[in-house]
């Protein structure tokens, strides 16, 4: 009614005005709480990774490039290596034991498809903590494992199975397997049977088939499944502290001592910008390989 | 379709894999020797010790209150940022800023978030924390609404604009209602996220102030006792009940639309 009255140009002006008042209305508050609550700390990360530290924790701001040059000390380099190895042989074993899973789950009936998917999100949704505590009572002495074998009459002594680096990386797998399944059954379940006979009949055999039919259609599913697991995997510092025994330290333990312990925080932010880094890397690849599958 | 049986092997694998330790850490909760590892018989003696825990039940009313308040504050700014990326820019960066603390490592916004609190010289505590928690949860609501307001009919709203509503009653009787289902989804996991959040809260939580899974760490750290058995049974008792319950109320919201 107010808007057969106006004129053409005050109704086009107040037109501007209401969109201009939605964009505050909706958008503003929550850029707001972004700017302050996530930019901001991630450029104060960003610009400390050019200053000296304090001698009593802080930062003193004087440029200084020694960050940089001292992530390619040995001693430094040497846990960036060792964290991307861990986290790539959690990321194989996930994505060996994922991938036969979800195809098997694939193919399930309709009710039991469900109650399987439902069984591999369910540990996911329990406390982190929890789970890996689980592995400490399993893997222990005493525990689970051990007894059995000696039961068995496997082993005469208790294995040390606890604090090396193959725990790490069952503590790894364990967490972030239900990752893995979830986009490699996406894929697989989207994948159309008809390509599978349609290569059986022509006279493929099963490997031949899964190689050159099965495994080039769900190669995305396979590359956000490995992404899944290799992004939380990498930065982790829980499950290198409480199943690595200290003794084998990644990259997540390092930047939180730099901040906790050393109170290094400039050499803790260039760490953690090269955490982000290798994971753009990554990303950016991902990215790149989905577009062109 | 061919079905290898060979293909059980690891399907059969990964549920012994995944369930043997939860197994392991609930029957011994109910041990009632001293030892976390070796059964000794029935018990329910460390659910008792468990109840008289001064700092669990401190660290669970300190996770609660920040739950319950970084979900209300996130479902309000994600829903309205939500509505506002839709529908009032086109600005694929603005997309991407509030899909960030949802994909970086949650190391990072910890780190950034407790220099951030120094600088500006706050304190720690569960404000900080709240706050915190906030920034990711915002995220996933934005996440979950965004994705119900793509395939939400617009003509209801523009039917409505028409008719000469101001873009608030719009807002409120109309994208509102449509959303609710998934403003209540986004919640729940804004909710369920920050009540299992350790990292972030380890960063910013003052030592006073501990969440649960923080005094849940430092328990572990010192040393294993049944009682974290039982409080990690209670534990996986109620995220189960609230997966199985989530999981019951999408399937009933989907049969009825």
């Amino acid at each position: 009614m107010t808007r057969s009255t106006g004129s053409g140009a005050s109704v086009r002006s107040r037109a501007r005005r209401s969109r201009a008042l939605g964009r505050l209305v909706f958008l503003g508050p929550g850029l707001t709480y972004l700017i302050v609550l996530l930019l901001i700390p991630l450029a104060l990360l960003i610009s400390f990774t050019v200053f000296r530290r304090g001698r009593f924790g802080g930062i003193v701001y004087e440029l200084t490039a020694e960050n940089f040059t001292r992530l390619f000390d040995p001693l430094y380099l040497g846990v960036v290596i060792g964290s991307l190895r861990l986290a790539a042989i959690a990321t194989l074993i996930a994505l060996l034991v994922g991938y036969p899973t979800a195809y098997l789950i694939a193919q399930l009936p309709q009710k039991w498809k469900t109650i399987a998917l439902v069984a591999i999100v369910l540990p996911f949704w329990t406390n982190f903590l929890v789970r890996i505590y689980a592995w400490i009572i399993l893997l222990s002495g005493p525990g689970l494992v051990n007894s059995t074998l000696m039961d068995l009459g496997l082993i005469d002594k208790p294995l040390e199975l606890l604090y090396n680096q193959g725990t790490i990386v069952t503590g790894l797998v364990y967490s972030y397997l239900p990752l893995m399944v979830l986009p490699l059954y996406a894929a697989i379940e989207k994948l159309d049977p008809q390509l599978r006979e349609a290569s059986a009949n022509l006279g493929a055999g099963p490997v031949r088939t899964f190689a050159s039919v099965t495994l080039p259609l769900t190669l995305p599913g396979v590359l956000t499944g490995c992404l899944f697991v290799f992004v939380p995997s990498f930065g982790n510092f829980i499950i290198p502290e409480l199943l690595g025994g200290g003794r084998s330290i990644m990259v997540g333990n390092l930047i939180r001592d730099q901040f906790l312990k050393s109170r290094d925080w400039p050499f803790g932010s260039t760490l953690a910008l090269a955490l982000i880094a290798v994971l753009i890397v990554l990303l950016l690849a991902q990215a790149w390989s989905a577009r062109r599958a | 379709m061919r079905k290898s049986r060979l293909l059980y092997v690891p399907f059969w694998a990964t549920y012994v894999f995944l369930y043997t330790p939860i197994v392991v850490l609930v029957v011994m909760s109910f041990n009632a020797g001293d030892s976390p590892y070796v059964y000794e018989g029935f018990s329910l003696e460390w659910y008792g010790t468990l109840a008289k825990n001064a700092a669990i039940r401190e660290g669970l009313v300190n996770t609660l209150i920040v739950a319950v308040g970084s979900t209300v504050l996130a479902t309000v700014l994600g829903t309205l940022l939500a509505v506002g990326l839709a529908r009032h820019t086109r600005s694929r960066a603005l997309d991407a800023l509030g899909m960030l603390p949802a994909v970086l490592p949650d190391l990072v916004l910890g780190i950034g978030l407790l220099v951030f609190y120094a600088t500006i010289k706050s304190t720690l505590g569960l404000h900080s924390v709240l706050l915190a928690h906030t920034v990711f949860g915002m995220a996933f609501v934005t996440a979950v609404v965004r994705t119900r307001l793509t395939h939400a009919d617009t003509s209801l709203e523009e039917a409505s604009r028409d008719l000469g509503a101001t873009p608030f009653t719009t807002f409120v009787r109309i994208t509102l209602p449509q959303l609710a289902p998934g403003i209540l989804a986004g919640a729940l996991l804004a909710f369920t996220l920050s009540i299992d959040e350790f990292v972030i809260a380890f960063f910013t939580a003052a030592p006073t102030t501990p969440t649960l899974p923080i005094v849940i760490y430092s328990m572990v750290r010192f040393g294993v006792t049944p009682e974290i058995n039982a409080l990690a049974t209670l534990l996986l008792l109620v995220s189960f009940t609230a997966v199985i319950v989530t999981q019951r109320m999408t399937r009933l919201t989907e049969s009825l639309s």
